[in-house]
């Protein structure tokens, strides 16, 4: 054993401190965790989404109803976190099946891919919202 | 290399493919969706009563909600196996998805072909 080794302290437990601010995420993680939150994210709202759905499509007074609630800016908020959820799950998703498929895993492409992802999701859902409202 | 009986369980390959095939169905369904309502007209409530009340969107509908009952469940199972240890608990969460998406499809059936 070289003395010029400076060993770290082990084993290292996990703080909530440590988590938040000692270990950082490269891209590929953050695309990688948002992807498992945002998945969550749409499971627990797809109630929801279904409601608005069902309302808007049994009459005009429904539609107009769940038109008038996308307004809201609670309602428009929580809309565009589900939209970019389901844009970021889509594009991260789209990432990972060419992950299987072997295509982009050397470190370079699987960090610019990393990029690629969380720009074209938030654009996707920028452009989504000025359509929508 | 771990040991493992073959007999009594599979390794989750099925599981982990039909995450995969309904992703793609779902990814293509929404493209089609996208292209069907960004078009051009405002959506106002005739145009999109008119586009569910297609044969084709409804079938497609369906498709897309099947996917993503298959999906979300493989999905929410992953997300309970890896943070919540207690097998009770994670039992109870576990059929309360299975809950929600029996109840999901069971609605989208409803709205679909009202």
């Amino acid at each position: 054993m070289s003395n010029a080794t400076i060993r770290k302290p082990r084993p290292k437990y996990l703080s909530l401190h440590a988590l938040l601010f000692e270990i950082r995420l490269p891209l590929p993680g953050w695309v990688s965790i948002l992807h498992r939150i945002s998945g969550l994210l749409l499971f627990l709202a797809v109630l929801w989404l279904l409601f608005m759905l069902d309302r808007s499509l049994s009459s005009e007074a429904g539609f107009e109803s769940v038109r008038r609630a996308a307004g809201l800016p609670l309602v428009k908020i929580s809309l565009l976190l589900l939209v970019w959820a389901y844009c970021h799950h889509f594009c991260a998703g789209i990432r990972f099946l060419f992950l299987d498929l072997d295509k982009g895993v050397d470190l370079a492409t699987a960090r610019l891919t990393s990029v690629i992802v969380l720009v074209a999701s938030i654009a996707l859902t920028a452009w989504l919202g000025v359509k929508l409202w | 290399m771990v040991e493992r009986v073959v007999t009594g369980a599979h390794f989750g390959l099925r599981d982990w493919l039909a995450q995969r095939i309904t992703a793609a169905i779902m990814a293509v369904y929404t493209v089609i969706l996208l292209v069907a309502l960004v078009g051009g007209v405002p959506i106002t409530y005739p145009v999109w009563k008119d586009l569910f009340a297609q044969g084709w969107i409804r079938v497609a509908t369906l498709l897309f909600a099947v996917s993503l009952a298959w999906h979300s469940w493989v999905g929410m199972r992953d997300i309970l196996m890896d943070y919540v240890k207690p097998a009770g608990a994670r039992l109870t969460l576990e059929v309360a998805v299975l809950l929600v998406i029996a109840g999901t499809l069971g609605w989208t059936v409803q709205i679909l072909w009202r």
